[in-house]
């Protein structure tokens, strides 16, 4: 078959096709969205009828994914690297029960958080979780890994963590497909004692995973994806992920020797580790995320012969690149041209004729007349409303956390205490939230700027908007009365200042939608009406 | 041989598009491709850009080191000059100078210019004066494309060829348009050159 050019994501998209999945459950995060974008374009393909319509959050895509395996079908779940933490109970969990049909979990993290609030290491999760976690470093062996990860989960009968960062999620290759295998047939197992975490069971099960660690570290030794470079001197590098990559490209670019060992299969191959180290008088540690590793062997009193991220070698944070790994490897900067400095930075912003703008506009009208204005806010293409020119919100930490923060805030003392979420991050994890204020008649005024999709990440239909929306906030118990919907357009500007000021002033839950669809979205539909309905 | 093209633009101005017809020639001329792009928050008007790798053999990283770029195609004057630290010392810098201002501060075209200079022979383009004469403004992309096609290492055919197939699509009369358009930004590179 021809290679095809595909980003990495599309590259654990398609390995998952052909590796027979029955669905595949996700929520849209950056730098993940792209895995199930390419399952669901290819749904009307004929060849593959894959379950893949978007997740209300990580967590039900997780436990769904739990379910289609226990029914012995294989499924994919995809996430960011901040997902994981929202799945995490359903994750960690699945490796105590173990799993039927196999099941792999994609995440994508996002080391220099190029979209993300943090750059946490998913490896620390597979390390917790006590299971096999893959991280290739090209396309074509995502595609390859991303298959043999569903045989390995269906072996150890474990989920399988499939690690990669940003780059390569985001960068397109040539990959070369092989036959595609089919889909599992039904098979659900009675396995109470496995799936039935009580104590007792629990206890039996977690033994069994740890029985199970020599196994996974047998595997490691084993496995193609972790594999020696060959090379002399003293100096030797162990190379995680897509560090592998920019190690050999400064080793080629400057005709070097030194032996490289790739690590891409976890937990660590120790004997290939020990061969590494014997042969070499000291080893570079370069990980494409946290220091993990480095720092469990460099052990607590500090290995002298390892150099990397603790010791300054390699940056602490941040992607790395073929530059910082040269000026790891003692080589010579070269000169080149600086950046002028007439370059100002060009942040992202709002999109000219977004509703979010005029929902901002007539907030901070509101809010600048009250003594103390702060406004909660969450994760979507409205936190561009922490910039100029509207400097109109000031927190944004996770998913959810803009209700439920301002719940604190009010429950503190804070008057008024405001609220704004999207419709996709509001059923993500922000419905919990609601009822939290709801029972504690807490006075918050909650605002759902609601265009009708998950806007951010690309235009990914949303589990509720519209009446849905309202629905769901009468059926938490919102009062009716208190339910307001405006719809933000500049022409309605006044109105909106009214009904802001209202529901703001109301000692109680209010809540205000604002709704309008997104521009991009209706302009996507425009071009072409068959997409999204 | 391998050639590093770093891509620049701002969020919305369609730099992919180029990446695809590039990234789709070169794979048809039996190339190696890796490029690496921005998704996510950036796209929102954001400063973006992409790294295009293309060789005769294995590429290992996604992205281009310093000093290495043998062409910076940018579809915005200022966006070119945030990418130089990435020119190599013999790179060409190809640039629309059609300015994007969404922000404060943004300099003067003068300003600009210089800094452009410091690069040796840039290929000046008026993308969008260009491509109206093609038949459509849409076109600028393919008239920038064109401009840097001949520092690409790939024959035109194989771009022209890879532009019919993106455009496909949409029709012939699109494909055409977007052909001229190609051709139209290669002759000014070419008269340019010539020019000095």
């Amino acid at each position: 078959m021809n290679k095809q050019l595909l980003l990495g994501a599309e590259a654990i998209a398609l390995g998952a096709l052909d590796a027979g999945i029955s669905g595949v459950y996700a929520y849209p995060g950056t730098p993940s969205t792209e895995i199930t974008e390419y399952i669901q374009k290819q749904r009307g393909s004929g060849t593959h009828a894959v379950r893949s319509a978007w997740s209300t959050n990580e967590k039900t895509a997780c436990e769904a994914a739990l379910g289609m395996s226990y029914a012995g079908k294989r499924s994919l779940v995809c996430m960011k690297h901040v997902g994981l933490n929202v799945a995490a109970d359903a994750f960690i969990n699945s490796a105590i029960t173990g799993v039927n049909g196999g099941l792999v979990i994609a995440v994508a993290d996002d080391p220099s958080m190029h979209s993300s609030q943090n750059e946490q290491d998913s490896r620390v999760y597979g390390k917790f979780a006590m299971v096999p976690l893959l991280e290739p470093s090209s396309q074509q062996d995502l595609y390859l890994a991303t298959r043999e990860a569903f045989d390995l989960s269906e072996s150890l009968k474990l989920p399988v963590l499939l690690r990669i960062t940003t780059r390569l999620a985001h960068s397109r290759s040539g990959v070369k497909e092989s036959a595609a295998r089919p889909e599992n047939e039904l098979h659900s197992i009675y396995a109470p004692e496995r799936f039935v975490l009580m104590p007792h069971n629990a206890r039996r099960q977690y033994q069994h995973l740890l029985d199970l660690q020599p196994e996974l570290e047998r595997r490691s030794e084993t496995s193609w994806l972790n594999r020696l470079v060959p090379g002399t001197g003293p100096l030797g590098v162990l190379a995680f992920g897509i560090a592998f990559n920019y190690v050999m490209e400064v080793r080629r670019q400057h005709g070097l020797d030194f032996p490289v060992l790739q690590i891409g299969q976890y937990p660590l191959p120790r004997k290939k580790i020990e061969a590494l180290f014997s042969q070499c008088d000291s080893v570079l540690v370069a990980e494409e995320g946290y220091p993990v590793y480095e720092e469990l062997l460099r052990g607590f009193f500090g290995g002298r012969n390892i150099r990397g991220r603790l010791d300054g070698a390699l940056p602490r944070t941040g992607e790395l690149n073929a530059d910082s790994l040269s000026r790891a490897l003692g080589l010579a900067k070269k000169e080149v041209l600086t950046v002028p400095d007439i370059v100002v930075n060009r942040p992202p912003e709002l999109c000219k004729g977004c509703g979010h703008r005029d929902l901002y506009e007539a907030l901070t009208t509101v809010m600048n007349l009250q003594e103390e204005h702060h406004v909660f806010s969450d994760i979507g293409c409205y936190t561009l409303g922490a910039l100029p020119p509207f400097n109109a919100i000031h927190t944004c930490v996770d998913m959810g956390a803009s209700i439920t923060m301002a719940k604190g805030a009010a429950d503190a003392g804070l008057r008024p205490a405001v609220a704004v979420i999207g419709d996709s991050t509001f059923t993500h994890s922000g419905m919990t939230g609601l009822l939290d204020a709801v029972n504690d008649r807490t006075p918050i005024c909650v605002i759902i700027s609601d265009n009708d999709t998950t806007a951010m990440t690309g235009g990914q239909n949303s589990a509720a908007n519209g009446s849905r929306i309202l629905a769901i906030c009468r059926g938490l118990g919102v009062e009716e009365n208190h339910i307001r919907t405006i719809v933000p357009l500049k022409s309605h500007l006044a109105e909106n200042i009214a009904v802001l000021s209202e529901e703001i002033a109301y000692d109680g839950v209010s809540v205000v939608i604002a709704e309008r669809e997104c521009i991009e979205s209706a302009a996507r539909k425009k071009r072409n009406p068959a997409a999204k309905a | 041989m391998e050639i590093n093209i770093i891509l620049a633009g701002v969020g919305g101005q369609g730099i992919l598009t180029i990446a695809a017809v590039i990234d789709m020639a070169a794979l048809q001329s039996g190339l190696t491709v890796r490029q690496a792009e921005v998704h996510g928050m950036s796209q929102r008007g954001g400063a973006v850009q992409s790294h295009l790798r293309i060789a005769d053999r294995e590429i290992y990283s996604d992205l281009i080191a310093e000093g290495t770029a043998n062409l910076i195609l940018s579809v915005e004057p200022l966006e070119a000059l945030r990418y130089l630290p990435f020119l190599a010392a013999e790179g060409r810098m190809v640039t629309s100078t059609d300015p994007f201002i969404n922000m404060a501060g943004y300099p003067t075209m003068e300003a600009i210019l210089v800094e452009l200079h410091r690069t040796g022979q840039p290929v000046l383009v008026n993308a969008a004066e260009l491509a109206r004469e093609a038949g459509s403004v849409r076109t600028s992309n393919m008239i920038m494309l064109g401009a840097a096609a001949p520092f690409t290492g790939l024959a035109p055919e194989a771009l022209e060829a890879a532009i019919g197939r993106l455009f496909q699509a949409k029709g012939a009369d699109i494909v055409e348009m977007n052909i001229r358009a190609f051709r139209r930004g290669k002759l000014l590179s070419q008269q340019q050159a010539t020019a000095i």
